[in-house]
């Protein structure tokens, strides 16, 4: 059977994870390295190690913000953030689902206002992330501030050819 | 020149002051925008960081859309520049993942144009003298320091944007336009702008650090290139500590006097019109 470290680097499909050899530049760049559970280097290891659930199921994987400083810094080409996405994306397909619950449903709206009308209408896809996360209240001062200075305009115009939107997404199966 | 333009959703929306005076500065540098058919969105992170294929997809059928026109693609969201550049990228090295999406949108993808943002067009094509030929007011007294932020930079073999840990090219912009630009080491730090809306707290500390360094630095505002640092980083740090944010776009369009120039002050969320009325340039 395929170890969790075979897994990975499979879907990586780059620089092997191996490669690493934990001089944590990574870790010391990460902006939110000091919020994460297990810092970037230490997610290696526990890849190594064949941690699965306790990878799958942590809170590290959906604060990375994906701002590209631990690959532009590694001295070994180590591709931290596209691990991380890959492990974001193992998490929903295994059904471990999100430890960060609400950061999964801010992507979900996104996607399905991207899949509704092609281009996000902000209010929208806001309106729907609040309903989903039950996150009422946040931001509540600021949003008709927004609307007073026509930044959240209503009617933004849509793609045209939905149908070929709508066809990545479904040959894409959309989580 | 011509280019095409990709405006993304942003732009249509929190981001219409900079697709405004990127329209208007375009105009005064002989630069034709000719928007692309029937545009969809990137994806941004939420695509990317749930399914890989969608992510690429969704980008490659603007892309593709956008070759129709055989010229270079300007694209200013950094946000959905660096997908471009992402998918452009993996659809070059990867035969096999090409064929995949080529099957996905439906079409064929050639790679033949280049993805630009507007940074590298202006500095690249038009050039620091042109631009500074063109000033009507320099805008003395403004201090800016220059925030690149991650996705115009970042990674560097991607992006292939110069000197991507200590970018310069904002910088001589803005001293050509007749501002006291300030260096800082935080150009290139990441904002937290991909986790705005769903942990709020993290990324108001993260803004914090930034505006703290900016007037460490000694300056009275901050320049960007992105709709969603703007967005970021005008509204999200605390209110002592907040500094009245620009595009690049905006202050070259006040230096050279175009029409409208004004206007986009006005909707943003943390009011410049104090700081710029206090140095007597509106
Ligand atoms: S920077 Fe690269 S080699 Fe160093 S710890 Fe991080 S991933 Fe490993
Ligand atoms: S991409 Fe993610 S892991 Fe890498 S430095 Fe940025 S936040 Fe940290
Ligand atoms: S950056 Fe965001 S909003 Fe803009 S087009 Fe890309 S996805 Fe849509
Ligand atoms: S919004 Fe912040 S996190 Fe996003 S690209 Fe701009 S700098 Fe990076």
């Amino acid at each position: 059977m395929e170890t969790f470290l075979e897994e990975v680097n499979k879907k990586i499909h780059g620089v092997p994870l191996q490669a690493c050899y934990h001089c944590r530049k990574c870790t010391a760049g990460c902006p939110t390295a000091s919020h994460m559970e297990y810092n970037p280097n230490k997610v290696i290891k526990m890849i190594q190690n064949g941690q699965r659930d306790k990878v799958l199921n942590s809170s590290t994987i959906w604060l990375c913000l994906s701002c590209e400083t631990c690959i532009t810094r590694c001295p070994n080409q180590v591709d931290i953030a596209r691990m991380m996405d890959v492990l974001r994306q193992m998490a929903i397909e295994s059904g471990v689902g999100a430890r960060e619950k609400n950061i999964l449903k801010f992507h979900q709206a996104f996607l399905a206002g991207i899949k509704r009308g092609g281009r996000i209408n902000e209010p929208m896809m806001m309106a729907q992330y609040k309903l989903m996360s039950g996150d009422l209240f946040s931001d509540v001062t600021i949003a008709p501030g927004m609307f007073l200075k026509g930044k959240l305009s209503l009617l933004s115009p849509r793609t045209k050819d939905m149908k070929s939107v709508k066809n990545i997404f479904e040959k894409t199966k959309n989580i | 020149m011509k280019v095409s333009y990709y405006p993304g959703c942003s732009l249509h929306a929190t981001g219409k002051e900079y697709d405004q005076s990127m329209k208007a500065v375009s105009r005064a540098l002989n630069i034709e925008l000719k928007e692309v058919d029937d545009w969809s969105c990137c994806g941004a992170s939420s695509a990317h960081s749930t399914n890989f294929d969608l992510s690429i997809a969704l980008s490659a059928r603007n892309l593709i859309n956008a070759e129709k026109d055989s010229m270079d693609v300007m694209v200013p969201c950094a946000a959905c520049f660096n997908r471009f550049k992402m998918a452009e990228h993996h659809l070059k090295a990867d035969k096999d993942l090409k064929a995949k999406i080529e099957g996905v949108v439906g079409a064929k993808y050639q790679g033949g144009i280049a993805i630009r943002n507007p940074i590298d067009i202006i500095y690249n094509e038009i050039g620091i003298d042109a631009l500074s030929a063109k000033v009507v007011k320099p805008l003395a007294g403004l201090k800016p320091v220059s925030y690149y932020g991650c996705l115009l930079l970042r990674p560097p073999e991607v992006c292939e944007f110069e000197n991507y840990e200590n970018p310069f090219m904002l910088d001589k912009m803005m001293g050509a336009i007749g501002t006291d630009v300030k260096n800082w080491s935080y150009k290139t730090d990441c904002c937290g702008g991909s986790l705005s809306i769903s942990k709020t707290a993290i990324v108001v500390d993260m803004c914090d650090k930034l505006m703290s360094a900016a007037r460490e630095a000694g300056a009275n505002c901050v320049v960007t290139a992105c709709p969603l640092c703007m967005a970021n980083l005008d509204m999200r740090p605390s209110s002592g500590l907040k500094l009245p944010v620009f595009y690049f776009t905006e202050l070259i369009s006040l230096a050279m006097g175009l029409d409208g120039s004004k206007e986009t002050f006005k909707s943003h969320m943390f009011d410049p019109q104090p700081l710029l009325g206090q140095l007597q340039l509106i």
